[in-house]
């Protein structure tokens, strides 16, 4: 059945009030600077909110449409019309982008209103919340494009306010590195996904979703075609997903404000990646490889920041590996295809809810430590901050899954899918995201336990940790409250989101193959998931050294980030300073030297020539006659001749 | 050949659309009246006042004749699209260049000289320097140049062209050697502009003379017919083809050509060097165009590798010696050789997007020079205007108005997008690669890239330098310079911005009749 | 000899004949002459109807002479004009508008004038 989006009528016909709206707040703020010292955060905040009460009318009125059709595509003008290309400035909501609008505008909101307690004291709180709105209405662009070149404008938008934001403390040189390495290591991502988008045009016409889906469905693309354009636009996912080769400017982007790290790093921005195979699906279940390549991605990503984060000692880094490795379930889930990116998409959005709660009350610890992050100097922080000390738990349970929190619900059926994919793959990859997941639960209880519990170990000038203030606390309530509810809720509930998105993935489950069955994959998950906390919780119950200890390799490594920086550095940073001394060499003795030469040239026959130029009238008739001549035996010579 | 008397007709004339030249002719004959009788102080309102309404009202006739396609006056004169376009732009970059001529803040009395028959560096030529009045005579001159130039782009035959050509250029003679300050480099170039153009006029005469003598005729239709039909031989054709383009080559500022260019423009009064620049390359633009495109039509393939190597000649040779000027005003000299080049090149497109691309070029070219050299009026020391590069250094900081103003008229000059500079430079190489002639665009392409160097060595001079003890300063405009700023600063900046109305325009005129 | 070019033929001749002379000439006086000439200064001194020169070789015209010549060309110019149009304007469809125009264009000759005059250019002293 050919793709086709109906026109938007309606309440949906204004979906680009969405976008407009945060926008609009972040031109205010960021164009009328001073004047909007007083009262710019509460703007912000606002405008979030308004996106979100309308993300929720929308939502609705979209459940009212009747299931095949429940999409609203919204043309707004020509965007760039040059030759065949006609791209238009258009909008797509459907179910997909719908819980992605309710996810950024929801979270988003939760976040700004913590905003405004956690940046209180900064001198750039107007500035942070212009780039932050300008993230929103770039994340919400991207969600909402109803084209591959609408959504590459988002991409590049929330590209820009992560650079921003990351080094939104631009006197820090630390923090002003993260964000180069974040901008271009993206750039790496960016550059698959614009040839991607060319590839689209060269080979379908078009860059609108629904002639692209159609062009696959129709065989208008043979299977190369349409490996390489996956695996372009994997390559884009990967840089903004943070997703092995691309990852490692993930962690280093922490060095942003952490409401940042929350909304952008953790719920919303990284997960665009996933977004971006989601929407792409019919293409990516187009071809077998294709969806190899992405789980085989997945697997490895998991493993990899689950191992990482294990041997990190910065709260908001082992959070940061903790992302990379959460998404890389999410990839595992996208490249499992079928029902799988249901629950890949339900993974994305608990993740959303207890990974921002995860990052808000490192935020809220930090805040009572004096920004201090180093977990080996935390301890039994309980008792004096009881609130976060509670939601940063239910966060915790959450994301190591245990039951009947949110992360129970989204990821063992993940693991599930992976071991019942065809073939020796199926077990393979089951079992990385098996081990992926004792591997969560031991970092995750090593960064609880350290952070809360055992013998204090805080540095001197720590004397009285303090509880936030309630404008912080309660967005980590409602988002605690989140990390325990949304599982249950998108998986039985009559707002699952299994039956939600069928119109978007309308390819139901076809896979024969079950190598364990449901309660299987449950059990034994669990029982992993509870070793890797016993473990956790054996080896530091008693907090740990307050400087770093000499140790094995397994755990050199992970602190080295399993040589992913030296990696980066020995392949790509060192043969690239040398090709480019070697052509800043070529340059200056080459091309340089032709290009002086040439200049020398043309002065040397200025000087020369200028001296015909006597001022003497009889040499310029005579000058005036040898050029009739000339003029005309050349005539002649070429007419005659 | 004899004519019988009993053949003689009173020939038509289309007195409506003739009207732009009678006015303009009219206008200048009541002109000299005024000189001869108005007394001495009333002159200068008057002769102001009737230049401009002449000016206007020729436009405005333009305009209203618009639709107009036909042969006049026995066929001598054709007032077609090209001819109409032409003459509209002359009137209004006329009107332009007249707002620069009448500006009479900048120094007491204005550029012109107040006594022109004083010996110059005599006692008496101090005194007349510094008299707070100037000769009126410009004005009929110029009324009458400009009415010389609409005949020379509408003349239908070799004769009126040639008639044409002679009325317009004596009054630039003598226009050039009315400076107020360096009467002797003003008279010298008046006398080189004369000496030479007398030269090229009698080549342009002994080229009718060779076309006549191989087709018997004199006018376009009449050559291009002999050329279609003729089994003589065609030597005569050739060399007279040659000669006649020489002459128009001449005013066009093509090399080999070009020679009285930077001494003439150096020395003639600034505002009278601005009018020649913008206007007199329309009016020889527009003879040559009506020349190659309706007498010589069949011979395309001959004269187009000649015509080609003059157009690759004059835009190397402007480019190249534009670099190592050191006066404004002679930059802006070779910089226009360089811009006729390009125009050839468009030219050179043989097709209606060559002529249509011509004639925009004209246009746009015309008002970014009048205001180019609009802004030399401004830069100015005790000694009149101060035109060495070296003075210049440092400009942005004194006035930064005029210093952007002329840092954008240059960058037009270098072909940046944004400026009309840029769409022209497009228009015209398009036409030129459609018309198969790519490499005369390699060669426009390289000396463009040589002419931006000495562009941007002024901007740097002025934005980058510190002023000095020697920079002038910059004096501030009267309404009528300043008007002729803005309008020659909007209009570039308007056609690189958006020139599709005047493209379209263009488009819709390009059609020669026969 | 024939073609269009061919009637030009005699003048050729004609050319190449008066050159051939002019070169045979001095090449006549070069080879006659004694080879060193006569040293005495008078040799050497211009020579005018048998008087010695008086004043310098470079003499200025009187200017007036100049525009009286120049006044002069424009009229004679002009009366090359009026003789066709004498012969003519009386026939049928010319009349009235021949007249007018050529008293048109003889009014714009005589603007010039009317201008010299008023600019004193007529006065002789």
């Amino acid at each position: 059945m050919p793709v086709h989006f109906a026109a938007a009528h309606g309440t949906l016909s204004s979906i680009w009030l969405l976008v407009a709206i945060p926008l609009a707040s972040a031109a205010i703020l960021l164009l009328f600077g001073r004047f909007t010292e007083r009262w710019g955060h509460l703007l912000g905040v606002a405008s979030v909110l308004a996106s979100f009460i309308l993300g929720l009318i929308y939502f609705f009125s979209l459940r009212g449409l009747s299931s095949p059709y429940r999409a609203a595509s919204l043309n707004l003008f020509d965007f760039i019309p040059v030759g065949g290309l006609k791209v238009q400035f258009g909008l797509l909501y459907d179910p997909l982008s719908a819980i992605f609008v309710l996810l950024i505008t929801g979270v988003g909101f939760l976040i700004h209103l913590y905003a405004v307690g956690y940046m209180s004291h900064d001198e750039g709180r107007r500035r942070f919340f212009g780039y932050f709105n300008l993230f929103v209405a770039a994340m919400l662009l991207l969600v909402l494009g109803n084209n591959y070149v609408i959504t590459f404008v988002g991409w590049e938008g929330v590209g820009l306010a992560s650079y921003l934001l990351i080094s939104f403390w631009y006197d820090r040189p630390a923090a002003a590195t993260a964000g180069k390495k974040a901008f271009i290591m993206n750039r790496v991502g960016d550059a698959g996904f614009v040839t991607a988008i060319f590839l689209m045009f060269a080979t379908f016409g078009s860059v609108n979703f629904a002639d692209v889906f159609n062009g696959v469905a129709s065989h208008g693309a043979g299977q190369t075609t349409i490996l390489i354009l996956g695996l372009l636009l994997l390559l884009g996912a990967c840089g903004k997903s943070g997703q092995f080769p691309l990852q490692a400017w993930l962690p280093d982007a922490m060095e942003g404000p952490t409401p940042v790290s929350a909304l952008i790093h953790a719920a919303t921005m990284v997960t665009a990646g996933v977004y971006l195979i989601a929407r792409s699906n019919p293409l990516f279940t187009a071809n077998l490889t294709l969806q190899t390549v992405v789980v085989a991605v997945g697997a490895f990503t998991l493993l990899f920041g689950s191992i990482i984060g294990g041997a990190k000692d910065d709260i908001k880094r082992v959070l940061a590996w903790s992302t990379v490795s959460q998404i890389g379930y999410m990839f595992l889930g996208v490249g499992l295809g079928g029902a799988a990116y249901a629950l890949a998409l339900i993974h994305l959005l608990a993740h959303g809810f207890f990974k921002a709660g995860l990052f808000l009350g490192a935020g809220s610890v930090m805040h009572s430590m004096k920004d201090r992050t180093d977990i080996r100097r935390f301890g039994g922080l309980w008792r004096y901050m009881p609130i976060t000390w509670a939601t940063f738990g239910l966060g915790y349970l959450s994301i190591i899954g245990i039951p009947p929190l949110s992360g129970f619900f989204s990821k063992d059926p993940i693991i599930e899918s992976a071991f019942n994919r065809a073939g020796w793959t199926g077990w393979l990859f089951g079992s990385a995201a098996l081990l992926g997941a004792g591997l969560t639960a031991f970092y995750m209880t090593r960064l609880f336990v350290l952070t809360f519990h055992g013998p204090k170990r805080w540095t001197e000038d720590i004397e009285h940790p303090h509880e936030s203030p309630a404008v912080m606390t309660i967005p980590l309530v409602l988002l605690a409250v989140g990390s325990i509810a949304a599982g249950a809720l998108f998986v039985y509930s009559p707002f699952n989101v299994k039956d939600w998105l069928r119109p978007v993935f309308n390819n139901p489950a076809a896979e024969g193959h079950e190598h364990i069955g449901q309660w299987w994959a449950t059990g034994m998950t669990f029982v992993v998931v509870l070793i890797g906390l016993a473990i956790g919780l054996l080896l530091f119950r008693r907090g740990t050294a307050p400087q770093e200890q000499p140790a094995g390799p397994v755990v050199a490594a992970a602190r080295a980030n399993l040589f992913g920086d030296m990696f980066n550095e020995t392949v790509f940073e060192k043969p690239g300073l040398y090709l480019t001394r070697a052509l800043v060499y070529l340059d200056n003795r080459g091309i340089d030297g032709l290009v002086n030469g040439l200049a020398a040239l043309v002065g040397g026959s200025s000087g020369r020539l200028r001296r015909t130029q006597t001022g003497f009238v009889r040499s310029y008739a005579l000058s005036m006659l040898g050029g009739a001549l000339l003029i005309v035996a050349a005539m002649l010579a070429v007419a005659l001749g | 050949m004899t004519i019988a008397q009993d053949a003689l007709q009173l020939p038509h004339l289309n007195y409506g659309a003739l009207a732009p030249m009678l006015i303009l002719f009219g206008a200048a004959a009541v002109g000299v009246l005024i000189e001869a009788f108005v007394p001495r102080r009333s002159r200068y309102a008057l002769q102001l006042v009737l230049g401009l309404g002449a000016l206007v009202a020729a436009l405005i006739v333009v305009i209203t004749e618009s639709g107009t396609r036909e042969l006049t006056a026995g066929a001598a004169i054709a007032l077609d699209g090209p001819a109409l376009f032409l003459q509209g732009s002359l009137a209004a970059l006329g009107i332009v260049a007249l707002l620069l001529i009448a500006e009479r803040t900048l120094e007491p009395g204005g550029p012109f000289v107040a006594a022109a028959a004083v010996t110059a560096g005599t006692e008496e030529d101090r005194t007349q320097a510094a008299r707070e009045d100037a000769g009126t005579e410009v004005y009929p001159l110029l009324l009458f140049a400009l009415g010389g130039m609409m005949l020379f782009v509408s003349a239908n035959d070799l004769l009126t062209m040639f008639v044409a050509l002679e009325v317009f250029s004596l009054p630039l003679y003598l226009m050039c050697g009315l400076a107020r300050r360096r009467r002797l480099l003003s008279q010298e170039s008046a006398m080189k502009y004369f000496l030479l153009g007398s030269f090229a006029s009698a080549f342009f005469l002994f080229g009718i003379a060779m076309l006549y003598g191989f087709s018997g005729q004199i006018s376009f239709a009449g050559i291009h017919s002999a050329i279609q039909t003729s089994t003589q031989s065609t030597t005569l054709l050739y060399i007279g083809l040659a000669l006649v383009a020489l002459g128009l080559l001449f005013k066009a500022a093509a090399a080999p050509f070009h020679v009285w260019i930077p001494d003439v423009y150096q020395g003639a009064p600034t505002p009278i060097t601005a009018f020649m620049s913008a206007c007199t390359k329309v009016a020889a633009f527009g003879a040559l165009i009506r020349v190659l495109y309706v007498a010589f039509q069949g011979t395309d393939w001959d004269f187009r590798p000649v015509i080609g190597a003059i157009a690759v000649l004059t835009m190397l040779v402007g480019s190249i010696l534009s670099v190592t000027q050191t006066d404004i005003k002679r930059l802006l000299a070779y910089s226009s050789i360089a811009n006729a080049g390009y125009i050839l090149v468009g030219v050179l497109g043989l097709s209606k997007d060559g002529l249509s691309s011509t004639l925009f070029y004209l246009v746009t070219y015309g008002f970014t020079v009048i205001a180019a050299f609009g802004v030399v009026t401004l830069v100015r020391d005790a000694d009149g205007e101060a035109t060495h590069l070296s003075r210049w250094a440092g400009l942005g900081r004194r006035s930064p108005l005029y210093a952007g103003l002329f840092t954008f008229l240059m960058l037009a000059f270098a072909g940046i997008p944004l400026t009309s500079g840029f769409t022209g430079k497009f228009a015209v190489f398009a036409a030129a690669i459609g018309g198969g002639q790519s490499w005369l665009v390699v060669f426009g392409v390289v000396s463009s890239m040589i002419l931006a160097f000495p562009y941007l060595r002024v901007v740097v001079m002025m934005w980058l330098s510190e002023p000095g003890e020697s920079t002038p300063t910059v004096s501030i405009p009267g309404a009528l310079t300043s008007a002729t700023l803005a309008i020659g600063g909007l209009a570039t900046l308007v056609l690189g911005v958006v020139p599709a109305p005047l493209l379209d325009l263009t488009n819709h005129a390009a059609q020669f009749i026969r | 000899m024939s073609g269009y070019l061919g009637s030009y033929a005699t003048l050729g001749l004609l050319i190449v004949v008066g050159a051939l002379v002019f070169v045979g000439a001095f090449s006549a006086n070069r080879l006659l002459s004694p080879s060193a000439p006569n040293p005495a200064p008078d040799k050497y001194r211009n020579y005018e109807c048998g008087l010695d020169p008086v004043g310098g070789d470079w003499a200025q015209a009187q200017i007036r002479y100049y525009l009286y010549a120049f006044l002069y060309v424009l009229f004679a110019v002009e009366s090359v004009f009026l003789f066709p149009w004498a012969v003519i304007y009386d026939r049928p469809e010319f009349g009235a508008s021949a007249v007018v125009e050529m008293g048109i264009f003889v009014a714009v000759l005589a603007l010039g004038l009317l201008y010299a005059w008023r600019k004193r250019v007529l006065r002789w002293t």
